[in-house]
C-alpha cells in the first residue's frame, strides 16, 4: 500500500521528545518499591513481590522477545514472504499450555504457608479495638481501659483546606500525622480487632506488611509485629474509599521497647 | 421504510430516509452500528474530560481545583461512563456493524430490539450525567457502589439505580439479539468454527451479558429497597450483610472486565492475520481459549475482596482459579505471535494499534498476575498499583483495540480512506503518553499511595507530575482522532472493495462504503 509510507519516522521521533518531558523524576529511584517494613511479615510478603517481579520480567523478556524478533525478521518491507501453511503446532500448543499452568500453580504455592502464618493470631500479648469512624480512628486497649480517637494533625487539617495559601512541602509529614498516635510494644504480637461505625474503612501500615478492611457491624482480625530492634514511627492510611475525607484519615503507629511501652501505658491508665 | 426492501440487489442508490428521522426511526444494523459508535466517541470524551479535571487536581499535593466530595464524584462518574458508556457500547457498535457483515447476514436478527436498545442506553446515560447537578451531587461511592457508603448517596442514588438497570435491558437486549443473529443467520457453509474470531469472541461476551448483568440488576434493587423501604440486605444492624453486596457486585464485576476485553481479543485476532498476510494460528486454540476465559470468568470474583477476611481456603481457591485464568490468555498471546512468525509484516495504522495492545495489554496482565496472588495483594490492594493494573488492560488493552477496530474498519464504513500520517501521529502520541500516564502509577502504588484520594503526601509529588503530563498528553492525542474521523467521513481517496492487502473475510467481498442493504441474499461460501 503506498498510502502508508509516507513520514513515517516522524512522528514516532516526536512521541519519543514527548517521553523525555518526563524524565527529571527518574531521579529518585528509592520511590520504585515496595517497602521492606519492619517485621517478618512485611520483609516475607516484600520478597513474594520481588520474585513475582521477576519472574514477570522473564516472561517479558521470553514473549516481548518473540514479537520483537517477529516484527523484524518477518518485515514486508524486507521482503519476508507469508508461509500460509503455518497453522498448527500441536506439539508447541500443548508446552505453552501445560508449562503456563505449572508455572503459574508453582507461583501460587508460596502463598499457602504465609497465609496460614497471617490468619493464626495465637500467641498475641496485647489486643487493640480498631474502630473506623467518618474520617478517625478509636484505638481501645482491650483490658486495660484505654481508649482515644485519632484524628488527621492540625497542620495538615489547616494546609489541605482549599485555598488555604499554605504548601503542604512546608508541613512535616503532610497528611501522615495524627494528634494521637496508637503505641504499641516492639518484639510483640499485637492482634487488632478491626471494626468501623458508619461505612467501610480498612486499616493499613505498609511497613507491617498487612491491610484488612474494618466493616461496620462485623468483626475482623489481624496481627501485627514489629522487630525487636525497630522502635520508630510508622505510618499509613486507611485504605478503603469511606467517603469525602477518606484521603484524611491517616494511620500513625509509634513502636517503642515494651518496658517503655508498659510505662506509657500505666501513664495513660492513671489519667484515663 | 427501513423495511423497503425493494431496494434488495441493487446496492445503495435506494437510501435510507433524510436527516433526523433516518436516525430515531432506521432499523438498519449499520445505522444502529454508526449511532453506538458515535455515542461511544463522545462518552470517552465526556468521561476523558473528567479525568483530565482528576489528574488535573492530582498534579501537585494539596487541594487546588475541586472538593474531595466531588472528587470522588468524578471518579465516580469517569469510571462508569467509561465502562458503561465508552468501552461497551463501542463494541456493540462495532458487533452491530461487523457480524452481519462477518456471516453474511442481510441484518442483525431482531433488528427493532437493536434500535430500541440503543435509545435506552442513551436515555440511561441523560439519567446517569445529569445526576451531576441533583442536590448532593453525583454518586461518590466508586463504580464499585459499595454499601453502607452508597447509601449516602443524595437524590441521584434512585437515578443512578434506574439508569443501571436501563443499561442493563439495553445490555441484555443487545446480547440476545447477537446470540439469535449468530445462531441462526450465518450463512450456508458458515459453520460455527469458520466463523471469524471477532464474531466468536461476541457470541461469548454476549451469553456473559446475560449471566451478569441480571446479577447487577438485583444488586442495585437490593440497594434501592435497603435505601427507602428498610430492608437489611447489606445492613449489619438488621442482621444483613455488607460484604454480601462485594460478592453480588464482583460476581457480575469480574466477567464485565472480559465482557470489554474479549471483543478486543477478537479484533486483535482480526487485525494481526491480516497484516501478517498469513491465517491466525491456532483457530481452534483461539475458540476455545474464549470459551475457557468466559467459563473462568465466573470462578474468580473474590479475588476484589482478599482484604474483607475470608476462610483461607476461599483465598486459596481464589488465588488458583486467578492464576488459571491467566493460561488461556497466554495462549491467546503465543498464537498471535505464532500468526506474525514467518508473516509478511507491514504496520498499517490498524496493525501499530494491535501490536501496542500485545506489548501493553501483557504488562497489565503481569501486574494482574501480581495482585492475583493473596498475601502480596495484601499490600498492593487499593493502591495507584491497582490502578494502574486496570488502566494497562482498558486503555491500551480494550481502548486501543477499539481504536485498532475503528482504523481497520473505517474504509469499510465510509467508503474512504483516511489520512495515514495524522492516523500514525495518533498512533504514536497516543501510545507514548499512555505509558507515561499509567506506567509511573505502578511506583506511586508500590511506594503506598492509596486508591481515590484527591490529596497525597508530599513524597509522591514527583510521579504524579510525570503522570498528570502524561493523562494530558493523551487526551490531547484524542482529538487528532475525532479530526481524522470527521474528514475521513467527508472524503478522501476513495478505498477499493478490499482495503488492505491482504483481506479475508466476508466484510472485504463488499463495495467500500458497504451498501446500505448487503447480502439480501446470502453469498457463496468457499
Ligand atoms: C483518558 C485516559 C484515562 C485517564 C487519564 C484516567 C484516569 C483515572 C484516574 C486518575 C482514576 C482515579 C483512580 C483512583 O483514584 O482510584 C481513574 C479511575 C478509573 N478509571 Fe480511568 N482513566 C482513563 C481512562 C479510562 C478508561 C478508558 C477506562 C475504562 C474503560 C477507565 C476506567 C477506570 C475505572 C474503572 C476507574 C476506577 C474508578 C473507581 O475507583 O471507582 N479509565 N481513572
Ligand atoms: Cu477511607
Ligand atoms: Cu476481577
Amino acid at each position: 500500500m503506498s498510502i502508508v509510507k509516507r513520514n513515517s519516522k516522524l512522528p514516532a521521533t516526536a512521541g519519543a521528545l514527548a517521553a523525555l518531558t518526563a524524565m527529571p523524576a527518574l531521579a529518585d529511584w528509592s520511590r520504585l518499591n515496595m517497602p521492606k517494613g519492619v517485621s517478618e511479615l512485611s520483609r516475607e510478603i516484600y520478597d513474594m513481590h520481588m520474585i513475582m517481579v521477576w519472574i514477570c520480567l522473564g516472561i517479558a523478556v521470553v514473549t516481548f522477545g518473540a514479537m520483537i524478533l517477529a516484527m523484524i525478521r518477518f518485515r514486508k518491507s524486507k521482503g519476508a514472504v507469508a508461509d500460509t501453511k503455518l497453522l498448527h503446532n500441536a506439539r508447541l500448543e500443548a508446552a505453552w499450555t501445560l508449562v503456563p499452568t505449572i508455572i503459574l500453580i508453582a507461583m501460587a504455592i508460596p502463598s499457602v504457608d504465609k497465609l496460614i502464618k497471617i490468619e493464626d493470631m495465637s500467641g498475641s500479648r496485647l489486643t487493640v479495638k480498631v474502630t473506623g469512624y467518618q474520617w478517625y480512628w478509636q484505638y481501645e486497649y482491650l483490658g486495660k481501659g484505654v481508649s482515644f480517637y485519632s484524628r488527621l494533625a492540625r497542620t495538615s487539617d489547616l494546609a489541605r483546606q482549599r485555598g488555604s495559601g499554605i504548601d503542604p512541602n512546608t508541613v512535616e509529614n503532610y497528611l501522615l500525622e495524627v494528634d494521637k498516635p496508637l503505641v504499641v510494644p516492639t518484639g510483640t504480637k499485637i492482634r487488632l480487632l478491626l471494626t468501623a461505625n458508619d461505612v467501610i474503612h480498612a486499616w493499613w501500615v505498609p511497613d507491617f506488611g498487612m491491610k484488612r478492611d474494618a466493616i461496620p457491624g462485623f468483626m475482623n482480625e489481624m496481627w501485627i509485629s514489629v522487630d525487636a530492634d525497630k522502635p520508630g514511627t510508622y505510618r499509613g492510611k486507611c485504605a478503603e474509599l469511606c467517603g469525602a475525607d477518606h484521603g484524611f484519615m491517616p494511620i500513625v503507629v509509634v513502636a517503642m521497647p515494651p518496658a517503655e511501652f508498659e510505662a506509657w501505658l500505666a501513664q495513660q491508665m492513671a489519667t484515663e | 421504510m427501513a423495511h423497503g426492501n425493494e431496494a434488495a440487489g441493487h446496492g445503495d442508490h435506494h437510501g435510507p430516509p433524510k436527516g433526523f428521522t433516518r436516525w430515531l426511526t432506521t432499523t438498519n444494523h449499520k445505522d444502529i452500528g454508526t449511532m453506538y459508535l458515535v455515542f461511544s466517541l463522545t462518552m470517552f470524551l465526556i468521561s476523558g474530560l473528567f479525568a483530565m479535571l482528576i489528574r488535573a487536581e492530582l498534579f501537585q499535593p494539596g487541594l487546588q481545583l475541586v472538593d474531595p466530595g466531588f472528587y470522588n464524584q468524578l471518579t465516580t462518574m469517569h469510571a462508569l461512563i467509561m465502562v458503561f458508556g465508552a468501552v461497551m457500547p463501542a463494541t456493540v457498535g462495532l458487533a452491530n456493524w461487523m457480524v452481519p457483515l462477518q456471516i453474511g447476514a442481510a441484518d442483525m436478527a431482531l433488528p427493532r430490539m437493536n434500535l430500541f436498545s440503543f435509545w435506552l442506553l442513551f436515555f440511561a446515560f441523560m439519567l446517569l450525567i445529569s445526576t451531576l447537578f441533583v442536590p448532593g451531587g453525583a454518586p461518590a461511592s466508586g463504580w464499585t457502589l459499595y454499601p453502607p457508603l452508597v447509601l449516602q448517596t443524595g437524590n441521584a442514588f434512585p437515578m443512578a439505580v434506574f439508569a443501571i438497570h436501563l443499561m442493563g435491558a439495553s445490555s441484555i437486549m443487545g446480547a440476545i439479539n447477537i446470540i439469535v443473529t449468530i445462531v441462526n443467520m450465518r450463512a450456508p457453509g458458515m459453520t460455527l468454527l469458520k466463523m471469524p474470531l471477532f464474531s466468536w469472541s461476541w457470541l461469548i461476551t454476549a451469553y456473559l451479558l446475560i449471566a451478569v448483568m441480571p446479577v447487577f440488576a438485583g444488586g442495585v434493587t437490593m440497594l434501592l429497597t435497603d435505601y427507602y423501604f428498610h430492608t437489611s440486605f447489606f445492613n449489619a444492624a438488621g442482621g444483613g450483610d455488607p460484604v454480601l453486596f462485594q460478592h453480588v457486585f464482583w460476581f457480575f464485576g469480574h466477567p464485565e472486565v472480559y465482557i470489554m476485553i474479549l471483543p478486543a481479543f477478537g479484533i486483535i485476532s482480526e487485525i494481526i492475520p491480516t497484516f501478517s498476510r498469513k491465517p491466525i494460528f491456532g483457530y481452534e486454540a483461539m475458540v476455545y481459549a474464549i470459551a475457557s476465559i468466559g467459563f473462568l470468568s465466573f470462578i474468580v470474583w473474590a479475588h476484589h475482596m482478599f482484604t474483607v477476611g475470608m476462610p483461607l481456603a476461599g483465598q486459596l481457591f481464589f488465588t488458583l482459579s486467578t492464576m488459571l485464568i491467566a493460561v488461556p490468555t497466554g495462549v491467546k498471546i503465543f498464537n498471535w505471535t505464532a500468526t506474525m512468525w514467518r508473516g509478511s509484516i507491514s504496520f498499517e495504522p490498524p496493525m501499530l494499534f494491535a501490536l501496542a495492545f500485545l506489548f501493553l495489554f501483557t504488562i497489565g496482565g503481569f501486574s494482574g498476575l501480581m495482585v492475583a496472588i493473596v498475601p502480596a495483594d495484601f499490600q498492593y490492594h487499593d493502591t495507584y498499583f491497582v490502578v494502574a493494573h486496570f488502566h494497562y488492560v482498558l486503555v491500551p488493552g480494550a481502548v486501543f483495540a477499539i481504536m485498532a477496530a475503528v482504523y481497520y474498519w473505517l474504509p469499510k464504513w465510509t467508503g474512504h480512506m483516511y489520512d495515514m500520517t495524522i492516523a500514525k501521529w495518533h498512533f504514536w502520541l497516543t501510545a507514548i503518553f499512555v505509558n507515561v500516564l499509567f506506567f509511573p502509577q505502578h511506583f506511586l502504588g508500590l511506594a503506598g499511595m492509596q486508591r481515590r484520594i484527591p490529596d497525597y503526601p508530599t513524597q509522591f509529588t514527583d510521579w504524579n507530575m510525570v503522570s498528570s503530563i502524561g493523562g494530558f498528553g493523551f487526551g490531547l492525542s484524542q482529538l487528532l482522532f475525532v479530526w481524522l474521523i470527521i474528514r475521513c467521513v467527508k472524503g478522501g481517496e476513495r478505498a477499493t472493495a478490499g482495503v488492505w492487502d491482504w483481506p479475508h473475510g466476508l466484510e472485504w467481498t463488499v463495495p467500500s462504503p458497504a451498501p446500505y442493504h448487503t447480502f439480501e441474499k446470502a453469498p457463496e461460501l468457499h
